[in-house]
């Protein structure tokens, strides 16, 4: 390995592509720096990284340079102590500091800020400026960024990230001199669905978290454990912080194979749910209230630190009504024809335990079978090794992209960001070859320079327009069975052996020969779909086409909740053969496992299934249709407070830990649905204690599973013999937060399911990866000190594995297995449009809709309509259309939409508060109010 | 004597122990605070005097805990031990002519003997207290009790030689004309510095150190066991000051004064000096201590014990 | 040996000086006003609550005797929404005074605060507030830090500049 100098010392590193800050602080050094950031790269704007180096070993008075902006060369000569360099760099800490207010206690940054991190190491301690500040205005960014830009240092960072990496446009830089501003044009919430990564990339406190805010808590206060996002099925990992029972924020956890350092602002500020109001807390039986004491008042409940109520009283009664309930719930199960329904959104495990409480062929998976067959379809293609799939961060490395028929950025929004960074990486790759001499892949600004406005092929067919147009230079507009037919014909174009869709419009046509040439000259082209049968079909064979041509030709397929995957992979059918079964009377008992069947059940068929024929034990966090027609409710904990596993998209099992013990008596449904099978068994014995017990009977019972034990290291695991703490070793205030309800500080709850602890206590040195809870490091209090857990910067995490893949992925070359399902081409009806469902960010996610600043933003149901069909149909923008689809009748706004294919209507799926139709659906649209 | 008289005197003569015991407690943290320029207990009663009765009422009704992990009879033994250890050589103090219980001619042999025997006392109680700070201080408390047991009957030697018995009341009655301190300073101060270290009072108390070894061999006693072992050592203390009365200072001898009230008080002046010792002195290091006596005190009891039999035989009888 | 002997006849001597002690409650100290004693809130110039809600206090407090939560009015001021301190577990250190940037929270010289029950030692905010500047007269954070709240926008603190219009081009 080469071999360079840093202040005498020799030291190896294996990453020539590296520069010297990053290898620097892969070695561990403490070098300070502002505006290179990992995943932004290095431009050497902020002049805070200077090291000296010398020519050779007779070169004694060196000289300074950028440490980011300098390449490794072997023997290369390097100090980071020399005076002159620690000087400069205290010089430079201290410029930046000469207009930053005087205002870290009321900052939410202040205690894990950049800023505050680097004047420390560089020992600049006091303010000998004495002369006035300069100061600027705030602007409103919307519900979830706040924005403070008196404390901004100019190191550029925000619009690097949301400029260049995120593509963003309406957040830019004004002004010169030292009077620059970084902000929008005008007042308005951020247009970027990554702007809640300027919290974490934003050095100092110029951008925070809103959500944040509003309950304020230090970071050295929360206790926070590895979490993953459930707001979609990606499964972003997240760190979730609490502090006295309330769920506080959502930071992005670092995994190099799903998320990278981003996740979305669905993902960060959606978390707000755990804390709503409409949540459940104790088990409730119908007739008989959750429990005969008046609600508490707001603050009134006495909850400890890790949030278990300490009140003796209410803790008593509050398992007396959970014995009770327990009951009712084991009298309406034992010895009758109960059925289940699980749910998408629910754990691995939870699902399990339904199967294992009903039994096969009673257990019913909580989605559609439209869905369900998408879903299954997607499964059996990445399984069995026939399209190998991408991870979210692996997608960015690819060079040509398809979307076929998906809204990525509403979908799947941290999809969208990796797409954009593989839109760049052709005119990279070229940029980096023009360059004579080359140009170093960390050199961000060089690079751009060269790349300009360049893209790579990019390619969306989708019905409507959306954000990713902005890539691809003449997307291609079509009803979905005509982007199949576009997808089979690129196949055919390809691989002649792949079937052909003949027919095409010569439009049609031009497009999917462009496609092919494009998808052809990328080395690994991607492709992105997963909304339908026919797009997956089409998608799957462009990416066996591209790969029997010898690229490593990829496909990511979205799914839309958090464990869609995880309960695709066991038995059971959709759920309308649960509403039927109910219907034929077949069924006494229904156990509704975290669903809303309103969202997944048309209205006739949720009127049979909650009817009354059945009586329904339902499991969910939030109080819903659902759960009000319920016999028996029992609180099932969130993914903040309970354990489990979700398998994201591409079959990536990944464990999810407790946050904190929330108020009341909340549980996983794993564990509510353990204790009724221990009230309905003989012998009364909790088939699952732990975790740890139901993760080994489902590997017994379902071969499928068995991988899931064991991603993390279980509950008994200890680090030098002890747990590892949730709470940072700076935790306050711990016998004074519940001292009003006691002064006996009560004995922190022993977690049964991770190794973790809810207390400070345990082990303080470098946990397993898949358990890191926070990051922080001597010197290191913001999200930056991540360094210190990687392996190397960028790189995988030291200390082990914090996921597993299920689908081994990549096999043998194997001969293509083309799908011939050509559906056929797509034509209007006469009189009827073609309703599809369209998905929002923002309101199509159940559980963040409960969100108060995702709420606050959410889509408002509409109809769009193309503008041929607006005015053929007398409809008006703004105005309001009747719109008929499958037997119901929708009073809706009207959209007009220039970018729709006319005969295609949209419909906004998943709102708060509406009802499930199946899309796409033929549907009459015409002008009118409901009963006009 | 009668038997009766003799059961009477007994009985008496523990009750007015217990007293004695008791109100050393106060008179201890009384003087302490004089010398120490503070008070000392004065609220309670007048000048505090009460504050025997708090304690007492404290101690008894605290939790009279046993660990689980002791060895239950001789943790309840050993306290007794102790208390029976220092009580039973009273029975040969001869406090005044005709007050005393019996005068054994072998008086001063059966208080060494019995004096010995309080280490049980210790010893077991560290022992049986599981405890590991219990166990050094019972551990230190049997290597020093044994050290200095060896000088400290020595070193009464010499008045044996010069009285010539082992009866207290004789060698009382031999001190009419001159009190023995005088005849053996160095016998005096060295069975002063056993005295202190045989009841481990400072600068001896290393067997319960309380800056290092918590409390030593009573770690684990609470309420009335532990009140027993204050106990044994405020009853010790009299009882080393009323043989120090005894062999050296003329026991109730003295002009004007009863014969009974000339003990008390030559006792009650040698408590406080001792008392005094521990207002003014730190605690000795444990190696110290045993370089004290084993390299210090021994060779100087022999040379004493040498000289006395050497002065006696050359003046003859 | 003889510095013992010395050392216990100076200790005899003794007996005859005077007693240090004072004969509280009989007789009581005047204290110095830096005494630390009971902790109090105090409030700024303007009869704001100088507290910021910053959690240093809490954070550097040994015992973790104070618990708070910050919350803002519309204005963006920021203050406490609840503060606790739990004075059962005080060990009057002053370390949350020392940590406090805004000289809210100060120890008084008051420290007859003996409670029959335990739980009457947990003060809340109301317990803990005073109509004062306690030690530090005129100091108010807000006109020294750049946020603006009800009555002082951006720029108008003491060392501000008026803000900058980032539309302005002239150097």
């Amino acid at each position: 390995m080469p071999e360079l100098l840093i202040d005498g010392e020799k030291y190896q590193y294996e990453d020539a592509h590296k520069n010297l800050l990053a290898s620097a602080l892969s070695m561990g050094f403490d070098l300070p720096y502002f505006c290179w950031h990992p995943a932004l790269d290095s431009v050497g704007a902020c002049r805070q990284c200077a090291v000296k180096v010398y020519r050779d070993e007779n070169d004694t008075r060196g000289r300074i340079v950028m440490a980011c902006m300098t390449a490794l060369t072997p023997g290369l000569r390097a100090s980071i102590m020399d005076p002159e360099a620690v000087s400069f760099r205290a010089g430079i800490t201290e410029w930046l500091m000469v207009n930053h207010p005087h205002d870290c206690p009321i900052c939410d940054e202040g205690g894990e800020c950049h800023l505050q991190d680097m004047t420390v190491m560089t020992g600049h301690n006091y303010r000998r400026y004495r002369f006035d500040k300069r100061t600027h205005r705030n602007q409103y960014l919307g519900p979830f960024v706040n924005h403070e830009m008196n404390r901004c240092i100019q190191c550029y960072r925000c619009v690097r990230f949301y400029r260049d990496f995120a593509q963003g446009s309406d957040l830019d830089v004004f002004g010169w001199h030292d009077n620059v501003y970084f902000g929008r044009a005008e007042d308005g919430m951020l247009e970027s669905e990554f702007s809640g990564n300027l919290v974490e990339i934003c050095p100092t406190g110029v951008f925070t978290d809103k959500t944040l805010k509003r309950h304020y808590t230090r970071k050295w206060d929360l206790q926070t454990a590895p979490s993953v996002c459930e707001h979609c099925g990606l499964g972003c990992n997240t760190i979730q912080g609490e502090h006295e029972g309330i769920l506080r924020r959502r930071y992005a956890r670092y995994n190099p194979n799903v998320n990278g350092y981003f996740i979305c602002d669905r993902g960060r500020f959606g978390y707000e749910y755990v804390n709503s109001a409409r949540r459940i807390r104790e088990p409730m039986i119908r007739g008989r209230t959750a429990s005969n004491r008046a609600p508490a008042a707001e603050g009134a409940v006495a909850v400890n630190q890790m949030g278990n109520t300490i009140l003796p009283s209410e803790a008593a009664e509050s398992a007396l009504e959970a014995k009770d309930v327990l009951a009712r719930a084991a009298e309406l199960i034992a010895g009758r024809k109960v059925i289940g329904i699980g749910s998408p959104r629910a754990s691995v495990e939870s699902n399990f335990a339904l199967f294992s409480l009903v039994g096969a062929g009673r257990f019913y998976q909580g989605t559609p079978a439209s869905e369900l067959k998408a879903v299954r379809r997607i499964h059996d293609l990445l399984s069995s090794g026939v399209v190998p799939g991408a991870s979210t961060q692996e997608a960015a490395s690819c060079d040509a992209v398809l979307v076929l028929g998906e809204d990525v950025t509403n979908s799947a929004p941290r999809l969208a960001l990796s797409l954009r960074q593989a839109s760049l990486r052709k005119p990279e790759a070229a940029a980096k070859a023009e360059i004579v001499g080359g140009v170093q892949s960390w050199d961000d600004a060089a690079l751009r320079e060269a790349v300009q406005s360049e893209r790579g092929p990019f390619f969306v067919a989708t019905p409507a327009w959306t954000k990713l147009d902005e890539l691809d230079g003449s997307p291609f507009r079509g009803a979905p069975d005509d982007l199949a037919r576009l997808a089979f014909q690129v196949a055919h174009l390809v691989d002649p052996k792949a079937p052909a869709a003949g027919g095409l419009s010569a439009e049609a046509a031009r497009a999917a020969e462009r496609i092919a040439a494009g998808l052809r000259s990328g080395a690994k082209p991607l492709v992105v779909s997963g909304s339908s049968l026919p797009l997956i079909e089409a998608a799957s064979n462009v990416v066996q086409a591209l790969r029997s041509g010898g690229l490593d030709a990829r496909a990511v397929f979205t799914v839309p909740e958090a464990n869609s995957m995880g309960c695709a992979m066991m038995e059971g059918e959709g759920i309308e053969a649960a509403a039927g079964a109910v219907e034929r009377g077949e069924v006494e008992t229904v156990i509704v496992l975290e669903n809303d069947l309103a969202r997944r059940l048309p209205r006739a068929s949720l009127a049979k299934l909650l009817g009354g024929r059945a009586r329904i034990v339902a499991l969910d966090h939030l109080a819903n249709a659902t759960t009000e027609k319920a016999e028996v409710v029992f609180p099932a904990a969130t993914v903040s407070e309970g354990d489990g596993t979700f398998v994201n998209n591409e079959g990536r099992a990944q464990r999810f830990v407790q946050v904190f013990n929330p108020r009341g008596d909340v549980k996983e449904s794993w564990r509510w649905l353990g204790l009724i099978m221990a009230e309905i068994a003989p012998d009364r014995r909790n088939p699952w204690p732990n975790l740890d017990a139901i993760q080994a009977q489902a590997g017994a019972a379902l071969p499928q599973l068995k991988a899931l034990s064991g991603i993390v290291p279980g509950a008994g695991f200890r680090a030098v013999g002890q747990r590892i703490p949730r709470l940072s070793h700076r935790a306050a205030s711990r016998t004074a937060i519940t001292a009003n309800v006691t002064v006996h500080e009560p004995p922190p709850p022993v977690d049964p399911d991770s190794p973790l602890n809810f207390s400070m206590e345990g082990f303080k040195g470098m946990p397993p990866a898949g358990l890191l809870a926070r990051y922080w490091a001597p010197g290191w209090n913001s999200v930056q000190s991540l360094n210190k857990f990687q392996v190397e910067v960028a790189g995988i995490l030291k200390g082990g594995e914090t996921d597993r893949l299920l689908f081994p992925g990549l096999g043998a070359a194997r001969a293509p297995s083309y799908s011939t399902a050509l559906p056929p081409a797509f034509a209007p009806a006469d009189g009827e449009l073609l309703l599809l469902g369209a998905r929002h960010i923002y309101g199509s996610e159940e559980l963040s809709n409960h969100a108060e600043a995702v709420a606050e933003v959410a889509a408002k149901p509409y109809v769009a309509v193309s503008r041929t069909d607006a005015s053929r149909l007398g409809l008006a923008h703004g105005g309001s259309a009747l719109v008929r689809v499958r037997g119901e009748e929708l009073a809706l706004g009207v959209v007009v939409k220039d970018d729709l294919p006319a005969g295609l209507a949209l419909y906004p799926v998943g709102l708060a508060g509406e009802g499930y139709l199946e899309l796409p659906a033929p549907a009459k649209v015409g002008p009118g109010r409901v009963g006009a | 004597m009668s038997p009766a008289l003799s059961v009477v005197l007994c009985i008496v003569l523990l009750v007015i122990l217990m007293i004695v015991g008791g109100l050393l407690t106060w008179v201890e943290r009384r003087l302490l605070g004089l010398w120490q320029d503070r008070y000392g207990p004065n609220r309670a009663g007048p000048f505090g005097v009460f504050q025997i009765f708090a304690d007492i009422l404290k101690l008894l009704t605290k939790e009279d805990w046993i660990p689980e992990f002791a060895d239950k009879p001789v943790f309840v033994l050993a306290p007794a031990i102790m208390l029976v250890a220092v009580v039973a050589p009273f029975a040969v103090i001869v406090f005044a002519p005709g007050i005393l219980i019996t005068d054994l001619n072998i008086g001063l042999l059966f208080f060494l003997a019995m004096s010995s025997m309080t280490v049980y006392g210790v010893a077991l109680a560290g022992w049986a207290s599981n405890n590991k700070y219990a166990l050094i201080g019972g551990i230190r408390a049997v290597a020093q009790m044994i050290s200095y047991e060896v000088f400290m009957g020595l070193s009464l030697m010499g008045v044996v030689i010069i009285a010539g018995t082992f009866s207290l009341g004789e060698i009382v009655e031999r001190q009419q004309s001159v009190w023995y301190f005088a005849y053996q300073p160095v016998g005096l101060i060295i069975f002063l510095i056993a005295g202190l270290a045989e009841t481990r009072r400072l600068p001896f108390d290393l067997p319960e150190a309380d800056s290092e070894i918590v409390a030593g061999f009573h770690t684990e006693y609470s309420g009335m066991k532990f009140a027993v072992f204050f106990l044994s050592e405020y009853v010790g203390m009299t009882l080393i000051s009323a043989l120090i009365v005894v062999l050296f200072f003329g026991g109730w001898m003295g002009p004007f004064l009863p014969p009974i009230l000339w003990f008390v008080v030559k006792t009650a002046v040698l408590i406080a000096f001792f008392i005094l010792v521990r207002a003014a002195l730190p605690r000795y290091r444990y190696d110290q201590l045993m370089e004290l006596g084993w390299k210090g005190l021994l060779p100087l009891t022999l040379l004493n014990l040498l000289a006395t039999g050497a002065v006696v035989l050359a003046i003859g009888k | 040996m003889f510095s013992n002997l010395r050392t216990i006849w100076v200790m005899f001597l003794h007996a005859f000086a005077k007693r240090v002690t004072v004969q509280y409650p009989d007789e009581k100290r005047k204290l110095p006003s830096r005494w630390r004693g009971r902790i109090v809130l105090t409030k700024d110039p303007d009869g704001e609550e100088r507290c910021v809600a910053c959690n240093l206090c809490s954070v550097a407090c040994p015992v973790g005797c104070i618990s708070l939560q910050a919350a803002e009015d519309e204005h963006g001021r920021r203050y406490p929404d609840y503060f606790r301190i739990n004075f059962s577990r005080c060990i009057f250190c002053g370390y949350c005074e020392e940590a406090c940037p805004t000289y809210a929270i100060q120890l008084v010289p008051d420290y007859e605060m003996g409670e029959w029950r335990r739980k009457d030692m947990v003060y809340e905010k109301e317990d803990l507030l005073v109509n004062g500047q306690g030690k530090y007269p005129g100091y108010n954070f807000y006109r020294v830090s750049g946020l603006s709240i009800k009555g002082k926008g951006k720029g108008e603190a003491e060392n501000e500049r008026p803000s900058v219009d980032p539309r302005e081009l002239v150097p």
